[in-house]
């Protein structure tokens, strides 16, 4: 039993030597870096001379700290709903599209994601500037006489990135919805269950895992999205990467920004382990 | 009656979603179209629809020296991090694919953590990091930062391509008396070819995309194009960048539906 299990599973395996440089290169240049990232916010003051608990005491006491840790966190859970709404009748109706649709529909959610993150923030400053396409067609109809502000703005920020993170979302779902049966849903109208009620009760859960999975990607993304936040957000809303940067290049305040960065990476990490745990949950409802 | 209601609900609940889902296909589209419409204007304000076209901004990208500098070095850096990234991920994938040992399990959290951290934190420790080790900063430490939030992509897309592969054709070939080296080389490396490829298209996008590591590890010595165009966006909005941006696009959407042909890279993202 066990020679078997082992002859299966180590079928063409190769020896794990083969890892060992990009091991060295990882534990070298990404937990080294992190492991002094926490050190250096151990510092008391700029020139990192004194070691103490300044830094954290400052952080943690401060409550503008918690605030835009809050608002970042928010901010996330805004996108993130916006876009699995969006995103999973995108791909529900992508599987019901004949293939040669499909094909060209891979290709428009494929787009955004190689294209330059710079490139898709900039296409929503003209969507939403004073005298972007918004505002030229709310004028034109004669909705509104001056044009509204909608850059700089909670809405027009999440709307950004909710489309900057969309396929992110759609990908994982698009996945799910292939694996699942349709004769469930069949199965579920035959038994007299309504349209809303088998979508409710059988399309969605069984897309758990697929949903759960797309909302970490985009959650993750969302919230350390540098560059939207600050050029869709503009100077008025400070979120934790923007945070950061200004404690750190701006400022050169390193000790401090460093402190940052492990507050914001605990947050992350707490975040993803949330949605790890979930999807452990999900799996059990859900076709392998 | 009851067949009525049904239809009634299915038809409300698919209006719904097919609603929904062309909501989302514009807003996937819209942006790419205005970018480039807007790159053609011939007034000098990002103003949509423009008040007219030319290719002015088109002849203003000619000249504009910066963005050549930044766009070359961003080409460098992102050439050299996917050859290291596959060097580097390729070896990594074929030691812990198709391994169930705790070792192998670990690894791969290792290699794979750099996407779902906030990879801000990772530039701004980089910076200490190499600045601590007497390092200036440069195209290799830029390289460097840039391999580490590249190369995970290049594993995953590998230990994929060898998840599929057949075990039967390793074993054939070792009982034919093949050696390891030469299995590899006629039996492995053709048949994950395509996923190996795909992997090294999205860690070179994503290099020349990196913002957050580029962030701390460039200088004006060694300007980054993304970094560039945002510092540009924030100072003034010039459409310069919307021709530049159309580049892009134009760029990136051909190599997508090269890959495409190639390496079916669509299923290969997921």
């Amino acid at each position: 039993m066990g020679q078997a299990a082992s002859g299966v599973a180590g079928r063409g395996a190769s020896p794990l030597r083969l890892a060992l440089p990009l091991t060295l290169f990882s534990v070298l240049f990404f937990v080294a870096p992190l492991l002094l990232l926490g050190m250096v916010s151990l510092f008391d003051d700029t020139q990192m001379t004194r070691m103490g608990l300044a830094q954290w005491h400052k952080l943690l006491g401060d409550a503008f700290t918690w605030r835009v840790l809050g608002s970042t966190l928010w901010l996330g859970v805004k996108v993130t709903a916006l876009c699995l709404v969006i995103g999973f009748a995108l791909a529900w109706a992508f599987v019901r599209c004949p293939r040669w649709l499909q094909t060209a529909l891979i290709v428009v959610i494929v787009l955004p994601l190689l294209t330059s993150v710079v490139v898709r923030t900039f296409a929503w400053i003209v969507i939403l500037g004073r005298q972007g396409i918004v505002n030229s067609v709310l004028a034109a109809v004669g909705w509104i006489d001056a044009p509204l502000k909608l850059l700089y703005t909670d809405g027009g920020l999440v709307v950004a990135l909710a489309n900057v993170q969309l396929p992110l979302m759609t990908l994982p779902l698009i996945t799910a919805l292939q694996k699942l049966d349709p004769n469930l849903q069949d199965a579920s109208a035959a038994l007299g269950a309504g349209a809303w009620t088998t979508f409710r009760r059988v399309t969605v859960p069984l897309a758990l895992p697929g949903i759960l999975a797309g909302c970490l990607l985009t959650y993750a993304a969302a919230i350390t999205a540098f560059i939207t936040q600050s050029l869709v957000g503009g100077g008025q809303m400070l979120f934790m990467p923007m945070y950061l940067y200004q404690q750190a290049s701006t400022l050169q305040n390193w000790p401090y920004a460093a402190a940052i960065s492990i507050l914001f990476l605990v947050a992350v990490l707490l975040c993803v382990s949330l949605f790890n745990a979930l999807g452990r949950l999900s799996r059990g409802l859900a076709p392998a | 009656m009851a067949r009525r209601r049904i239809d009634s609900q299915t038809l409300a609940l698919h209006g719904v979603l097919w609603g929904l889902a062309v909501c989302a296909i514009a807003l996937l589209l819209a942006p790419t179209v205005i970018v480039v419409v807007v790159s053609f204007t011939s007034g000098y304000s990002l103003r949509f629809p423009p008040p007219g076209y030319s290719l002015q901004w088109y002849q203003a990208l000619l000249d504009a020296w910066q963005l050549h500098f930044a766009a070359g070095n961003s080409l460098k850096v992102a050439a050299a991090t996917t050859v290291l990234s596959v060097v580097l991920g390729v070896g990594g994938a074929m030691g812990i694919a198709r391994s169930p040992t705790w070792t192998a399990r670990v690894l791969d959290s290792l290699f794979m953590s750099p996407l779902v951290l906030p990879a801000l934190a990772f530039g701004l420790s980089a910076l200490i990091y190499f600045s601590r080790l007497g390092l200036q900063v440069s195209m290799t430490t830029l390289v460097i930062g840039h391999t580490v939030v590249c190369v995970p992509y290049v594993v995953r897309t590998t230990v994929a391509a060898l998840a599929q592969l057949p075990g039967a054709l390793l074993e054939s070939s070792e009982s034919l008396g093949a050696s390891r080296l030469y299995t590899f080389r006629r039996v492995t490396l053709p048949l994950i070819a395509p996923g190996v490829a795909a992997g090294a298209f999205i860690a070179f996008m994503s290099s020349f995309d990196n913002v957050p590591v580029s962030l701390f590890l460039r200088d004006a010595n060694t300007d980054m194009l993304p970094i560039r165009m945002w510092a540009d966006l924030e100072g003034k909005l010039d459409v310069t960048i919307a021709a530049v941006s159309s580049v892009l696009i134009g760029v990136t959407l051909v190599l997508i539906v090269v890959m495409e042909r190639l390496t079916g890279i669509s299923r290969r993202i997921r």
